[in-house]
């Protein structure tokens, strides 16, 4: 109906009008289309990423332009003891965070999947984590993680008489560690499990019902239904997750700052301590500029997980 | 449970295998789904149930646990809002950061939606690149990026300046909205195109007339998305604004709260209430189309 609303519209348009057929030559219009969303990524993306690249070779510090210093800044990075506990505890934190996340979204994806009464209500709920500003739900955690009024020490100590006294879980390093990827792995929960649960839903049921004639256990269908199935689908959130864990910033900026002396930095932290807050944008560009290697490895993985899933549907699947 | 099983089997010895039978039964059913699903939903929800309580309760209780039951409170206070409100700049934080991320919203809309559209409807030689490389963009994260930005800020004499922040947040927000889009547009069916080509509407007249009105759902998933991802913000906007007035939500609390030795942990968590507050309740109105457009940029 609306098309024929618009056809005498558009006909008592039709002037020779040179904008009306400029806009409508195609190469033109395709030019106008991409321009605004090209030019804001290039001049805030893709120049800044190759910019970025320059400032590690450079010696610029806020308020002076550098000069070309070469291989320099790298060099210092690898002497230097902070820098390789910053990448120690980069991998380390992605590692764990990641399995952590992974093996309990996808659990709590598999107990999403079954029918139960306010199903969607749930999903909501569930998804709270994530949508929540990072840096306030962290502000909760530090305080969960108080050393003296910490409600998980109230917990163990004063009412199930577990332990004799309150942990301390931001004042040394391995404890910190691992109260940082607890808080990780709970804000990343939602989004694996959401994710996850949109793949599980995309499995045929009669899959599952040819297994079950044929005698498959539970296990046995997990493990060759719906472990293969969601192959692809777990190649492509994994590697979102791990970059965005590996870059991770807010958390450990908002709840150890990098403390206790320094163990918890990651490196994007550790950029951010030198390059902005201590002026020596050289330096912090380095430290994020040696991000970049794992990030690749990372989207190699993710390319070919996608170019798996392609081969698996067939070619023509587009 | 053993009985069920155990009658089962001798059903199932004849026909189907123990199993299928005893799936659905009802002790199996609550020790296998409802008792794990409670745990996580505590456990993804208690922080939150902290931080409510907390912004409530008065400074002597908050520090008390031997006298009063710290899961709840005896005397509610709204002190830490009251003075949040009132001895903070915390309306003017709101302020901006819903400028910011209105601001952000609107142009990574009207620029994704224009690429998407040149993408996936207006196919010229060359477009699966041009969507292959916005894709990529979308891997890029921002801690590699805030250094060399921090500088290009500077040079564009935006530093200190909320516009900084518009303009910054569509290069995470671009990517992943055309993105979006373009799945969008696909499921659009070509031929109410074609016919209103053939009835000589031009190109945006297509385009503003039949395709963006049936695109309307995926424009509210994508603009919901940009809503929240730009609240949520931190770390550019952390870096490129200085002054106590511009900041925006989350860093303010974080930098301009946080003072001294002595944490003030009511405001601190009535701070973080209200924050999260406006992307909660922006969330619970759309959850449909938030949970759809999250799961359906994974599965593009």
């Amino acid at each position: 109906m609306s098309v024929t609303t618009l056809s005498s519209h558009a006909l008592a348009q039709r002037q020779p009008n040179w904008i009306v057929r400029l806009f409508d030559c195609k190469p033109f219009l395709i030019a106008m289309c991409l321009a605004p969303a090209l030019g804001l990524l290039s001049v805030f993306l893709t120049y800044p990423l190759g910019l970025g690249i320059w400032l590690a070779f450079t010696d610029t510090t806020i308020g002076r332009r550098g000069i070309f210093v070469g291989l320099e800044n790298f060099q210092y990075l690898l002497t230097d003891p902070l820098w390789w506990n910053a990448v120690f505890y980069s991998v380390f934190y992605t590692a764990i965070a990641t399995f952590g996340k992974f093996a309990l979204g996808f659990w709590l994806a598999l107990l999403l999947n079954n029918h139960f009464p306010f199903k969607s209500l749930l999903r909501a709920i569930v998804l709270l984590p994530w949508i929540v500003p990072t840096v306030l739900s962290a502000l909760a955690f530090w305080w969960i993680y108080d050393p003296q009024f910490s409600i998980i020490s109230y917990l163990l100590v004063d009412v199930l008489h577990w332990k004799s006294s309150n942990i301390d879980f931001l004042g040394s390093p391995w404890p910190a560690r691992f109260s940082l990827i607890a808080a990780n792995i709970w804000r990343g929960i939602p989004f694996v499990a959401i994710s996850l649960l949109a793949g599980l839903q995309t499995i045929s049921p009669s899959l599952y019902e040819a297994a079950m004639l044929d005698g498959a256990s539970a296990w046995q269908r997990f493990r060759y239904i719906t472990f293969p199935m969601m192959m692809p689908i777990l190649a492509i959130v994994m590697t979102f997750s791990i970059i965005f864990t590996f870059t991770d910033f807010q958390l450990v900026y908002a709840i150890t700052r990098g403390g206790p002396v320094n163990s918890t930095h990651l490196l994007a932290t550790l950029a951010f301590q030198r390059g902005i807050a201590g002026g020596e944008l050289g330096e912090g560009a380095a430290i994020a500029v040696s991000m970049i290697p794992f990030l690749v490895f990372a989207t190699l993985f993710s390319y070919f997980g996608l170019a798996r899933r392609k081969w698996q549907q067939g070619e023509a699947n587009d | 449970m053993t009985d069920t099983v155990a009658q089962s089997s001798t059903v199932a010895d004849a026909k189907a295998p123990p199993d299928t039978m005893a799936w659905d039964s009802g002790l199996r059913r609550l020790m296998m789904i409802y008792l794990p699903l409670g745990c996580f939903v505590l456990i993804l929800l208690f922080p939150f149930y902290w931080m409510a309580i907390t912004s409530f309760k008065p400074n002597a209780e908050l520090m008390n646990y031997k006298d009063n039951n710290p899961f709840w409170i005896s005397s509610p206070t709204l002190a830490h809002i009251k003075h949040l409100l009132f001895n903070t700049s915390y309306p003017q934080w709101l302020k901006t950061t819903m400028m910011v991320a209105i601001g952000s919203t609107t142009l990574s809309l009207i620029a994704s939606t224009l690429a998407a559209y040149a993408i996936e409807r207006l196919r010229f030689r060359g477009s699966p690149y041009v969507g292959l490389g916005i894709y990529l963009a979308y891997l890029v994260p921002p801690s590699i990026l805030f250094i060399p930005l921090a500088t290009v800020v500077v040079q564009f004499g935006l530093f200190d300046s909320p516009l900084a922040l518009i303009l910054v947040y569509p290069t995470f927000l671009v990517p992943f909205c055309t993105w979006l889009l373009i799945g969008y547009f696909k499921s659009i069916p070509y031929e109410l195109e074609e016919c209103a080509l053939v009835d000589g509407a031009t190109r945006l007249q297509i385009l503003r007339r039949i395709t963006l009105p049936l695109a309307v759902p995926g424009l509210i998933s994508a603009g919901i998305f940009s809503f929240t991802l730009s609240w949520n913000e931190f770390i550019y906007a952390l870096a490129f604004i200085q002054s106590g007035a511009n900041k925006t939500v989350p860093v303010a609390i974080l930098t301009e709260l946080v003072t001294g030795d002595v944490y003030q942990w009511g405001a601190l968590m009535a701070g973080s209430l209200l924050g999260s507050l406006p992307v909660a309740i922006f969330y619970s109105l759309f959850v449909d189309y938030y949970v759809s457009s999250l799961t359906g940029a994974v599965k593009e």
